[in-house]
C-alpha cells in the first residue's frame, strides 16, 4: 500500500490546521488556550496536518480532534492511549497526538495510561485537566482536591486526588511536563517539546473549568504557578529530583519539563518487526518460503 | 467413516500426557493417516486429571469417537476411571509395580509392563511412558524405525545422551510386547498422503497471517491464548505486530486503531474477554473500522469452566455491544476451516467496514486435527473494499468520511494522506464526521446515517453464501448444528444409517447474517428436525425462532463442559423418534 507525501504547497499556517467547526466549549474554557497552544505549536514545528493523527477519548476536552484540521479519531470513554497506540505502531511515521480530560486519563483510563508509559511509544499525551467532570455537570474527578463539593459529593470529597506526574514518572514515562492554559507562550514551547522527544511525552495542563470548578480557577492558579525553567538550577534529567518537585503544591505550584530521559529508546525502534518501515506499507501476502515453513513445521 | 484406532492417555498433570500423545500424532502422521486429538484437562498445571484421545484412521478423521481401542493410564486413577469402557479387541498397557488393573469386559487385553526391571526408575521418572509407547507401537504393528527417528526430532534439543535414553526404553518396551502380547488384529495401515496436524488456535492464526493481517494483540486467556502463542513465536518472520495488553479493553481498541491506520488487525479472546470488548466492537461499528474479534468458547457463565468447552456465547456474541449496527458472525466448522474462513471473514469486514466475530470454542481451538497441507492457502483472495491509499489528486471535492452511498459502504481514506483530514467518530456524526451528539443534534442526521450504516446488512447478506443441506433431501431426521459440532454430527448420521435411520445434516457457518428464508425453504420440508447445540437453553434454536418462527421438533443439548460424542447424538435421535421426549440431554460417561 503506497501512501503519497505530497505536500501541500506555501508554508505551513495556523488556517491549516482550523478545524471543520468551531469549539462547543463553555465561553472562557481553558481549553481554548490549549487548543490554541497545539496549533501553534504544529505550525512552529512544520508539520503538515495529514501527518499528524490526534486521538481522544470522551469527554469536553475529548472533543478536541474535531477542533483542530488533523486526522482524527474520537473514540471511546478513557480508550483513547491504546487506540492510539495502534495507530501509531501501524503506522509510525505519523506525528500521533492524545488528548483528553482527568477522568478520561486518570479514572476510567487509569490503566491503559499506565501501560501506554511503559511502552515508551514515540507520542504525545496532553490531559485537559479541570479536576472536574464538565461534560455530566460537575462531578468529583480523580484530581478533585479532598474536600470539594461537587454533585457527587455535596459533603465534600473523601478521597485523595491522584498526582498524575508523579504517577507518570513511577510509570516510566521518558517526558513528563505540566503547562496552564493561563500561560500560551509556555505552553506552546512545552507542547513542542513534547512532540519533539522521543518517546512517550506525558503533559499534564491546567485548563479551568469555568462553569463547575469554583475552587481551581484561572484566578486561584496564575498566582501560585511558577516556571521551573526560571530556576537555572532545577536539572530535568533528575529523576529523583523530579519525583521530589512533582510533590509540591500549595502556594507555589510547579509548572514546565520536570522530566525527561533521552536516553530510552522507543518501541518502534526496538520492535524488529518495524525495521522494513511502517505496517501499512506491507505486503499483503507473506512470502512463498516463509509460507511454506509455517506449514512444514507441522508436518 | 472406515475404521479408526484409538488411543486414550491419561494421568495427572505434569505426568507427561503431551509428549507420548505428540509422538502418536507425529507417527500417525507421517505414515499418512489422519487424525483427531482432544485432551479433557483442568485447569491445574500439577495434579488433577487429564486424559487424551488420539484417533486415527486412513479417512478424514471428524470427531474423537465413541470409545478407545488402546488405553494407557499413567496412574490409577486413569485406570479405574476408563478401563471399563474398552470393548472386546481393545487393550490396555500399564505398570504393574504401581497401577492394579480392574474388572475388564471379555476380549480385551490386559499388558503390564514390569517397569521397575526393565528402566532405572529412580532416574527417568517418566520412564513408563516411553516404554509403554514402545509397547504399544509393537502391537499396532508400526516399525520400529519410524518410532526412533521421532523421538530423535522430539528430544533432538535435548542432546544425543537424552535422545537414545529414549529409544533404548522404547525399544525395551517394543521387544517386550512383541515377546509377551497380542498385536491388535489390524495393523496401522499406511499411505502415501502427507498431513498438516494443528489446532484450532494455530489454524486461526494461520489463517489470519495468510489474510494478510499485521497487527495482533491479545490477553491471555484459555482457550484463546494458542493464538497468542503462535502470533508471537511467528509475528518477526511474518512482518506481523505482536502485542501483549494489559486487558481485553485494551486489546479491542488497540486493534482498532492499528485498522484505522490502514492495516488488518485481528484479537482472540474468551468469554470473560469477549464481554470487555463489547464497547470496543460498537467503536469499530460506529467509527466504521473493520476488526475481526476472536471467541473461543468455554464454559460459563463467570470464570465458569475455563478448561471446558461450550456453545454459550452464541447471545453474547449477538448482542455484543449496544445499538443496532452491522455486524458479521461465523462459526468455523472443524479446524481446518478455523484457517479458511479468516480470509473470509476480514474480506466481508473489509468491504462493510464493521466489527467480525469468529465464535470458535475450545473444542476446536485446543484439539488437533490433520488437514491436507493444500486447505492451508497462504494466498487466498484478499479484497480490501473501498480505500483510498494516494492522494492522486489535491483538487478532489472535500472528503467525506461518512459519504452517503447507495450500499452505504463510504470509501475510506488512510490517515497520512494529504487532502483526506478528517475525523472518524464514536459519537454520531455528519458525513464529514463532525459530532451531531451535542448542539448539533439533528432528528433528521440521526436517522440518515443510521440508514447509511444498516444499508450494509443487504450487502453483507448478498455476499455471505446461505447454508446447505447435506445429506439425502428426504430423511427420517434433519439434525440441526452449528459450529464445531459440525463432525460429530455427520458421524451420527453414518451410526444411524447403519441402523437404518436415514439423517441429513444442516450445519450453520455464518450464524450473522442467517439467511433465515434459505433455512426455512429447507426446514419446511423436514421429517423431523433436531437441533444438536453444546448448551443449556438452546441458543441457536431461540435466535432460529426469533429469525425465522421456525420451531424445532426437538433438541439435543449438552453443557457439561465436554463435548458430543457421536453415540449422544445417535441415542437422542432414538429417544425422540419413539417419541419419548423432545429434549434429550445426554451424560457424559467418563468423570474427566
Amino acid at each position: 500500500m503506497a501512501t503519497l507525501n505530497v505536500v501541500a504547497p506555501g508554508p505551513i499556517a495556523m488556517a491549516d490546521f482550523k478545524g471543520k467547526v468551531d469549539p462547543d466549549w463553555c465561553p472562557g474554557c481553558g481549553d481554548f488556550g490549549v487548543l490554541a497552544a497545539v496549533q501553534k505549536a504544529l505550525v512552529e514545528l512544520q508539520i503538515p496536518n495529514h501527518r499528524v493523527a490526534t486521538v481522544s477519548g470522551i469527554g469536553c476536552s475529548s472533543n478536541f480532534p474535531g477542533f483542530i484540521n488533523t486526522y482524527g479519531m474520537h473514540t471511546l470513554h478513557g480508550r483513547a492511549l491504546p487506540v492510539a497506540s495502534g495507530l501509531k505502531l501501524a503506522n509510525h511515521g505519523l506525528t500521533v497526538l492524545v488528548t483528553g480530560g482527568d477522568g478520561d486519563g486518570f479514572g476510567i483510563g487509569c490503566g491503559h495510561f499506565v501501560h501506554a508509559m511503559r511502552r515508551n511509544i514515540n507520542m504525545t499525551y496532553l490531559v485537559l485537566d479541570n479536576q472536574i467532570y464538565g461534560l455530566t455537570t460537575g462531578q468529583t474527578s480523580p484530581t478533585s482536591r479532598i474536600g470539594m463539593k461537587t454533585k457527587s459529593n455535596p459533603y465534600g470529597n473523601e478521597d485523595t486526588p491522584v498526582n498524575p506526574l508523579t504517577l507518570a514518572l513511577s510509570a516510566g514515562a521518558t517526558f513528563v511536563a505540566r503547562g496552564f492554559s493561563g500561560d500560551q507562550k509556555h505552553l506552546t514551547e512545552l507542547i513542542k517539546q513534547a512532540i519533539q522527544h522521543k518517546g512517550f511525552s506525558f503533559l499534564d495542563v491546567f485548563s479551568p473549568c469555568v462553569t463547575y470548578n469554583k475552587d481551581n480557577t484561572f484566578q486561584w492558579f496564575r498566582p501560585r504557578v511558577k516556571k521551573l525553567e526560571d530556576n537555572a538550577e532545577y536539572d530535568a534529567t533528575n529523576w529523583v529530583a523530579a519525583v521530589e518537585k512533582a510533590t509540591v503544591w500549595g502556594d507555589e505550584i510547579p509548572i514546565g519539563k520536570f522530566y525527561e530521559n533521552t536516553g530510552v529508546p522507543t518501541l518502534e525502534e526496538t520492535e524488529p518487526v518495524l525495521e522494513a518501515g511502517p505496517l501499512i506499507d506491507r505486503e499483503l501476502y507473506i512470502a512463498p518460503d516463509v509460507a511454506k515453513k509455517f506449514v512444514e513445521e507441522l508436518m | 467413516m472406515s475404521e479408526t484406532f484409538a488411543i486414550g492417555i491419561g494421568g495427572a498433570a505434569g505426568q507427561g500426557v503431551a509428549t507420548p500423545g505428540d509422538i502418536f500424532a507425529m507417527i500417525f502422521s507421517r505414515r499418512g493417516l489422519h487424525l483427531n486429538a482432544y485432551n479433557a484437562y483442568q485447569s491445574i498445571i500439577r495434579g488433577g486429571h487429564t486424559f487424551l484421545t488420539i484417533r486415527t484412521g486412513v479417512e478424514q478423521v471428524e470427531c474423537m469417537g465413541d470409545g478407545i481401542d488402546l488405553l494407557i493410564p499413567l496412574n490409577q486413577d486413569t485406570m479405574d476411571r476408563h478401563l471399563r469402557l474398552l470393548t472386546a479387541g481393545g487393550a490396555c498397557i500399564y505398570n504393574e509395580d504401581t497401577i492394579k488393573p480392574g474388572a475388564v469386559a471379555d476380549g480385551v487385553q490386559l499388558c503390564p509392563l514390569p517397569v521397575s526391571k526393565m528402566a532405572d526408575i529412580t532416574r527417568n521418572k517418566v520412564a513408563q511412558n516411553t516404554l509403554a509407547l514402545g509397547a504399544a507401537l509393537s502391537m499396532m504393528g508400526v516399525g520400529f524405525q519410524s518410532l526412533e527417528s521421532v523421538i530423535a526430532g522430539q528430544f533432538g534439543r535435548k542432546g544425543e545422551a537424552v535422545v537414545k535414553e529414549n529409544v533404548d526404553l522404547a525399544r525395551t518396551g517394543y521387544e517386550y510386547a512383541t515377546a509377551n502380547f497380542k498385536p491388535f488384529a489390524r495393523p496401522l495401515p499406511m499411505t502415501e498422503k502427507r498431513y498438516a496436524v494443528l489446532s484450532g488456535n494455530t489454524a486461526m492464526a494461520m489463517g489470519g497471517a495468510a489474510a494478510g493481517v499485521k497487527f495482533y494483540c491479545a490477553y491471555p486467556m484459555s482457550p484463546s491464548t494458542g493464538v497468542l502463542h503462535w502470533m508471537a513465536g511467528h509475528g518477526r518472520k511474518a512482518g506481523i505486530m505482536v502485542r501483549q495488553m494489559e486487558d481485553e479493553i485494551g486489546v479491542i481498541n488497540m486493534a482498532i486503531g492499528a485498522a484505522h491506520a490502514g492495516v488488518r488487525a485481528m484479537c482472540a479472546t474468551s468469554g470473560g474477554g469477549f464481554a470487555l470488548m463489547t464497547e470496543g466492537l460498537g467503536l469499530s461499528a460506529m467509527a466504521e473500522i473493520p476488526v475481526v474479534a476472536i471467541n473461543c468458547q468455554r464454559a460459563g457463565p463467570s470464570t465458569g469452566v475455563p478448561t471446558k468447552t461450550e456453545q454459550g456465547d452464541l447471545w453474547q456474541a449477538l448482542g455484543a455491544a449496544f445499538g443496532d449496527f452491522p455486524r458479521v458472525i461465523a462459526a468455523p466448522l472443524n479446524i481446518g476451516d478455523c484457517f479458511t474462513l479468516m480470509a473470509e471473514i476480514f474480506n466481508v469486514t473489509d468491504l462493510f467496514q464493521c466489527p467480525g466475530i469468529v465464535l470458535c470454542d475450545l473444542l476446536l481451538s485446543e484439539g488437533r486435527l490433520s488437514v491436507d497441507p493444500k486447505v492451508l492457502n497462504f494466498k487466498p483472495a484478499i479484497d480490501r473494499g473501498e480505500l483510498i491509499t494516494t492522494n492522486g489528486d489535491l483538487n478532489h471535492e472535500e472528503y467525506l468520511r461518512y459519504k452517503f452511498t447507495e450500499s452505504g459502504v463510504s470509501p475510506r481514506a488512510i490517515p497520512g494522506l494529504p487532502g483526506y483530514t478528517h475525523t472518524v467518530a464514536s459519537d454520531e456524526h455528519e458525513e464529514n464526521g463532525v459530532l451531531i451528539s451535542d448542539e448539533y443534534t439533528n432528528a433528521g442526521k440521526r436517522r440518515a446515517m443510521m440508514d447509511k450504516r444498516m444499508r450494509k446488512v443487504a450487502g453483507i447478506e448478498a455476499m455471505v453464501p446461505p447454508p446447505v443441506l447435506e445429506g439425502p433431501k428426504d430423511a427420517d431426521v434433519t439434525l440441526i448444528g452449528w459450529g464445531s459440532t459440525d463432525g460429530t454430527i455427520r458421524e451420527a448420521r453414518t451410526r444411524l444409517a447403519e441402523q437404518g435411520i436415514t439423517a441429513n445434516q444442516l450445519q450453520i457457518r455464518w450464524l450473522v447474517p442467517l439467511h433465515g428464508d434459505a433455512i426455512l425453504k429447507i426446514l419446511r420440508t423436514a421429517k423431523h428436525t433436531i437441533i444438536v447445540e453444546n448448551n443449556y437453553s438452546g441458543q441457536f434454536a431461540r435466535y432460529l425462532r426469533s429469525e425465522t418462527s421456525f420451531v424445532a421438533n426437538g433438541h439435543i443439548r449438552k453443557y457439561d463442559g465436554e463435548p458430543f460424542m457421536p453415540h449422544h447424538i445417535v441415542e437422542g435421535v432414538h429417544q425422540q423418534l419413539a417419541g419419548s421426549t423432545s429434549l434429550s440431554v445426554p451424560t457424559h460417561e467418563v468423570m474427566v
